[in-house]
């Protein structure tokens, strides 16, 4: 293969040695040189970032050249405990690495932002997953986190949450504001911080799977899938047909569940509680649908490394292709209403705007990127299977405004709703074995090996990250799992900017993100 | 004779309004409910939540100033006795001399006052930011009120609402297009006096986006319970402001039998249905209007009283 000397391969093959076991994109072994030569790159416009996580002595980086698609990820060994920082070259970094620093102890030297991020100094413990964790007692207040300053006259601010007046995910934000007028926005996120990847370290590799499902509950499937596929990447397993076909009526089962259950909550939000009645009516239809197909509304556990846990109900073809002629019927009507009623336009529009560049500087993905020109889709590239045996359109807009990430959403629902059919018109059929009883498309996840996986899988709000390292005694030595959220929290600082107060709540569910799946 | 049935009346009135007014909150729930598909809660709800709140102990915060702790029974004091002026089944009142529309107003807006400045009391942001909207709101609102009040009394030549009525009663008046900007104006107020959609929402969790439910926040037990009974009177009133002035039909008149009194009772009671379902209706088909366009919607308001005060003046006809 030949490679052009500044594309993603060559600029990472200069700088680093390719790691063995490490599928299905390269891995790069880098000095602290290198790294920095990296970072002058990453300077630049190019490469999206799409992950950036730590281990005991060492972070990774995972990079995308969107035009090709290709993906890598570079490494550095991190002796001294110390790393030149991703976050003063690229803002999107600089989460990221305030959890590396959290979580592993590493410094990223350089940094725009030295706070803790996931810690909020109650653990008992700091750097929970190095190699030398360092006990520290927890003082018997939280220590005060210091919001960054915002000067002006007439300026005043607005702490709201973590504890919310409904019923919904913590997380606190601080608005500095001028009357009604937003001057600024800060969220502080971590109050759900649940260990994960520390809980997944040492289970096998089944045990992690029920972990990654729980990761978000209203991505579950998302999460096993994008889990699985790394699994399966680093022991070189390949799941039967019919478990990757099973998989993908799933995963767009609940891709349609959470937009018809969004829509009808940005409605909600501007007080228009007849869209959330009557979308809460089909989401309702899709989760029974499902229960009767799969035996839980969630779907949660039924994709497992090596297949699925269950096959489909005998009915459960028929009741799929029931549910999308429903939705069919069903959902065009209410989208006329959305699209004609002038007092909900009148909202939606030109409310919580993001800008094309900034979509492309965080590398946003799902609805957010794509209502803001930005037309990544994990399905489509780097692509996995059965999505590359199946037609459908990924909708991009513009105006990147509440009523666009709105409309993101429906033909969203509208493309899932074709991809429903064709899998079930196109599914492989269920092999009989001799006993005429008919074995679940699953095959066993050997244990003898050790290798490093990572998958990228389209949840509803955008792509998942999951890498993986498995040790050769079968069992997960290092998880990273990146929900779309990472990159969607920040940008969502930038919508409001210049909103009034009260336009925020819609907003914030217009992006949805997930306060658990970030919060890890 | 006459002065202790009036006396005797006026308190079956403040006794009925405090009875309905509950009711008529769980009915727009319930059929706001049933027009989303929902089953609703019963219309006996709003009783039970205040027997609820009324059971529970008020929690204060610290720096809480008398002033929070007596908000709430000014503003119930004010608003029932102002929902008790309103003629609502009869017209004989013992108050009714004494009270006028610019009576009711006063009491309204002191109630209204009371709680903008127990809002900012503990000093929390969603207080401060409930109290600065419902200003932006009263401030708008009430010269809107004040317009259509005086377009009613240029033409009534009074500004009792027993003599109003009355004189609507009589047919004397007529269609006029005076009176139809006044209801259309008066009802635009009542929707935002009342923090219903479109300018408020009166069942949002979102702390963010609430006018009257911000300034509420910090209260809790006996304090909440007076100051849901309040905002309930407040609807009630205003719903029987508006029967009483532009449907005053099948209200006892001075002199009335019991039966006159009872079809009086009848009639109000049906009246305040039809006022629920249109409200309810009107609710569900629209969305929420951004902060700052309730001026232009109270702006409306006062255009549209004012061209009724000065089609009066311009035009002997209409």
């Amino acid at each position: 293969m030949h490679v052009e000397e500044d594309s993603l391969h060559g600029v990472l093959g200069r700088i680093g040695r390719p790691v063995a076991d490490h599928r299905p994109w390269p891995r790069y072994t880098t000095t602290p040189d290198g790294w920095r030569a990296l970072l002058d790159t990453l300077a630049g416009n190019r490469w999206t970032l799409v992950g950036l996580w730590g281990e005991p002595g060492a972070v990774h980086v995972a990079l995308r050249e969107d035009l090709s698609g290709d993906l890598g990820v570079v490494s550095l060994d991190c002796p001294d405990g110390r790393f030149p920082s991703v976050g003063a070259v690229r803002p999107a970094a600089i989460r990221p690495e305030r959890v590396i620093r959290d979580l592993f102890g590493l410094v990223p030297e350089g940094a725009p932002d030295g706070r803790p991020w996931l810690d909020h100094g109650v653990w008992g413990v700091r750097a929970p997953l190095a190699a030398a964790p360092v006990p520290a007692a927890a003082p018997p207040l939280p220590e005060p986190y210091p919001v960054l300053p915002v000067e002006g006259e007439g300026l005043h601010q607005i702490p709201v949450g973590p504890v919310h007046a409904g019923i919904i995910e913590p997380g606190h934000f601080r608005f500095t504001a001028n009357g009604e007028t937003v001057v600024r926005l800060e969220e502080r996120l971590g109050y759900v911080h649940k260990g994960i990847e520390g809980l997944m370290r040492g289970r096998t590799v089944a045990d992690a799977a029920r972990l990654a499902a729980r990761l978000s509950g209203d991505s579950t499937v998302a999460g096993s899938l994008a889990y699985a596929r790394a699994v399966e990447a680093a022991l070189e397993v390949t799941p039967p047909p019919r478990a990757v076909w099973l998989r993908a009526l799933m995963a767009e089962l609940e891709r349609i569940a959470n937009h018809l259950g969004d829509i009808g909550a940005i409605c909600n939000d501007a007080a228009f509680a007849f869209m959330l009645a009557e979308m809460g009516r089909l989401r309702e239809a899709v989760l029974s649908t499902a229960d009767a197909c799969f035996g839980h509304r969630l779907m949660m556990d039924r994709i497992v490394p090596g297949g699925v846990a269950v096959d489909i109900a005998p009915d459960g073809p028929a009741r799929v292709l029931e549910l999308a002629a429903e939705l069919r019927r069903r959902f065009p009507p209410l989208v006329r209403i959305y699209d004609d009623k002038a007092s909900l336009q009148d909202r939606t529009v030109g409310t919580g705007t993001v800008s094309v560049g900034l979509a492309n500087r965080f590398g946003a993905g799902g609805h957010v990127g794509r209502a803001s020109g930005r037309g990544g889709d994990a399905r489509r590239s780097p692509s996995y299977p059965p999505y590359d045996d199946l037609e459908f359109e990924v909708p991009v807009l513009t105006e990147g405004d509440v009523n666009a990430r709105v409309w993101i959403r429906i033909r969203e629902v509208e493309q899932s709703l074709g991809l429903l059919e064709q899998i079930v018109r196109r599914m492989p059929g269920v092999p009989r074995d001799v006993a005429g009883t008919t074995p679940l498309p699953l095959v066993p996840v050997t244990a003898d090996r050790a290798g490093e996986g990572m998958a990228l899988v389209e949840a509803f709000r955008g792509e998942m990250l999951v890498w993986v390292r498995v040790g050769a005694d079968g069992t997960v030595d290092r998880c990273h799992l990146r929900d779309a959220s990472w990159f969607q929290w920040p940008l969502l600082e930038a919508a409001i900017e210049g909103n009034i107060v009260a336009d925020f709540p819609l907003c914030n569910k217009s992006f949805n993100c997930s306060y658990s799946g970030h919060d890890l | 004779m006459n002065a202790l049935a009036d006396v005797l009346l006026q308190m079956v009135q403040m006794a009925l309004v405090l009875a309905l007014a509950p009711l008529l909150t769980g009915f727009v729930r319930l059929v706001k409910a049933r027009l989303l598909g929902r089953r609703g809660p019963s219309v006996l709800q709003p009783y039970r939540d205040l027997a609820r709140l009324l059971r529970k102990d008020a929690v204060l915060a610290h720096n809480a100033s008398w002033l929070f702790r007596a908000t709430p029974y000014m503003m119930f004091t004010a608003l029932w006795l102002a929902a008790g002026l309103v003629p609502t089944f009869t017209t004989q009142l013992a108050l009714a001399p004494t009270a006028d529309l610019i009576a009711l107003i006063a009491l309204l807006g002191a109630a209204r006052f009371f709680l903008a400045l127990a809002g900012m009391d503990t000093g929390t942001s969603f207080g401060g930011i409930g109290s600065s909207r419902e200003m932006m709101i009263a401030a708008l609102a009430e010269p809107a009120m004040l317009m259509v009040v005086f377009s009613v009394s240029i033409l009534v030549r009074t500004t009792s609402l027993a003599e109003i009525a009355t004189f609507m009663m009589s047919g004397a008046v007529g269609l006029r297009i005076s009176l139809a900007l006044a209801v259309i104006a008066l009802v635009m107020v009542a929707i935002a006096e009342n923090a219903r959609i479109p300018v408020d929402n009166p069942a949002t969790h979102l702390e963010l986006t609430m006018v009257h439910e911000a300034m509420v926040l910090e209260y809790s037990g006996r304090h909440l319970a007076l100051v849901e009974a309040a905002a309930m009177l407040k609807l009630l009133l205003y719903a029987a402001l508006i029967a009483c002035i532009f449907v005053p039909w099948g209200m006892a008149g001075p002199g009335g039998g019991g039966g006159a009194v009872l079809l009086g009772m009848a009639t109000f009671t049906a009246k305040l249905g039809v006022a629920g379902v249109l409200l309810a209706v009107f609710e569900t088909s629209i969305a929420k209007m951004r902060v700052f366009r309730v001026s232009e919607f109270l702006g409306g308001a006062l255009l549209l009283s004012l061209l009724g005060a000065i089609f009066l003046y311009v035009s002997r006809g209409v």
